[in-house]
């Protein structure tokens, strides 16, 4: 039990790492560990396919794209302009708004009942296939279609245009 | 492996969603706050990565694994929206010669 709740301390600490970091590189790898935080608590909950499918999908490839991009663009210069403090401050108090109406949302309804996993084989891929490819076969084909729009619009607009240069 | 998971699961679901808000609210923070265009980005997929927990939280707690489902929907969006904001970013970059947000505001009347 309080596995989780070190495991959210330090998700909650990566997290605001990330955003308060001022090199860019370091917000990256902070945002590999708090993904990997997420995997763990992804495996508290026995939702294994998605621990996996975290794991490679978000720390594997999407990461690399940051990282990569950022190598592409190179900014070892430290060269972003900060903000303004009124900005800052308006974005914290932004953020703390919406924050404290949904706590005040979930304290109203006051609805603690416990997580409690009831069929253990719930989040594993015979189940999840089951249910992927049976009730959920045509948004899967259409995310296919999704993938491969990206893909092409990905290369289209990365690559230089022979006519202009 | 059972006991393991009996064990660890006593936690209120009302934790799972103030966890979520919370990294959420982190994510708005840091979109409003940042001008580096690859970290606004991250901070994007940090709101991604909230909504995610969240649905499978809720998906255990209703013994439902419809939520799963849809957790595996919203990364595949997630990949393919890097993919397409990255290419943007890089083009940017290429024309501009910088990723501070605040160059492009030509894009406002």
């Amino acid at each position: 039990m309080s596995t989780f709740y070190f495991i959210a301390f330090l998700s909650i600490f990566f997290s605001i790492l990330v955003i308060t970091a001022k090199n860019p590189v370091h917000s990256i790898l902070y945002l590999i560990l708090t993904f990997f935080t997420f995997t763990i608590h992804y495996v508290l909950l026995n939702a294994q396919f998605l621990a996996i499918v975290n794991f490679i999908v978000y720390m594997g490839a999407i990461l690399v794209l940051f990282l990569y991009t950022l190598m592409l663009i190179n900014l070892n210069k430290e060269s972003e302009p900060r903000k303004s403090n009124v900005v800052k401050i308006a974005g914290f108090v932004g953020g703390g708004c919406f924050l404290l109406t949904i706590i005040a949302a979930v304290k109203a309804f006051n609805i603690s009942q416990p997580v409690v996993l009831n069929d253990p084989n719930l989040g594993l891929v015979k189940n999840l296939g089951k249910i992927l490819f049976n009730e959920y076969l045509l948004p899967f084909e259409v995310s296919s279609v999704l993938l491969l729009s990206a893909m092409v619009g990905a290369v289209l607009l990365a690559t230089k245009d022979p006519k202009t240069t | 492996m059972e006991t393991l998971t009996h064990n660890i699961q006593a936690i209120p679901l009302n934790h799972y969603i103030l966890l979520s808000s919370i990294i959420f609210s982190i994510g708005v923070i840091g979109v409003l706050i940042r001008r580096n265009a690859i970290v606004i980005f991250m901070s994007v997929e940090l709101m991604l990565n909230s909504v995610n927990l969240l649905l499978a939280a809720f998906s255990v707690y209703r013994g439902d694994a419809t939520g799963q489902v849809f957790v595996f929907f919203i990364m595949a969006l997630a990949a393919a929206e890097v993919a397409v904001g990255l290419a943007i970013i890089v083009m940017i970059y290429r024309n501009t010669n910088s990723i501070d947000i605040n160059v492009l505001n030509r894009l406002k009347w």
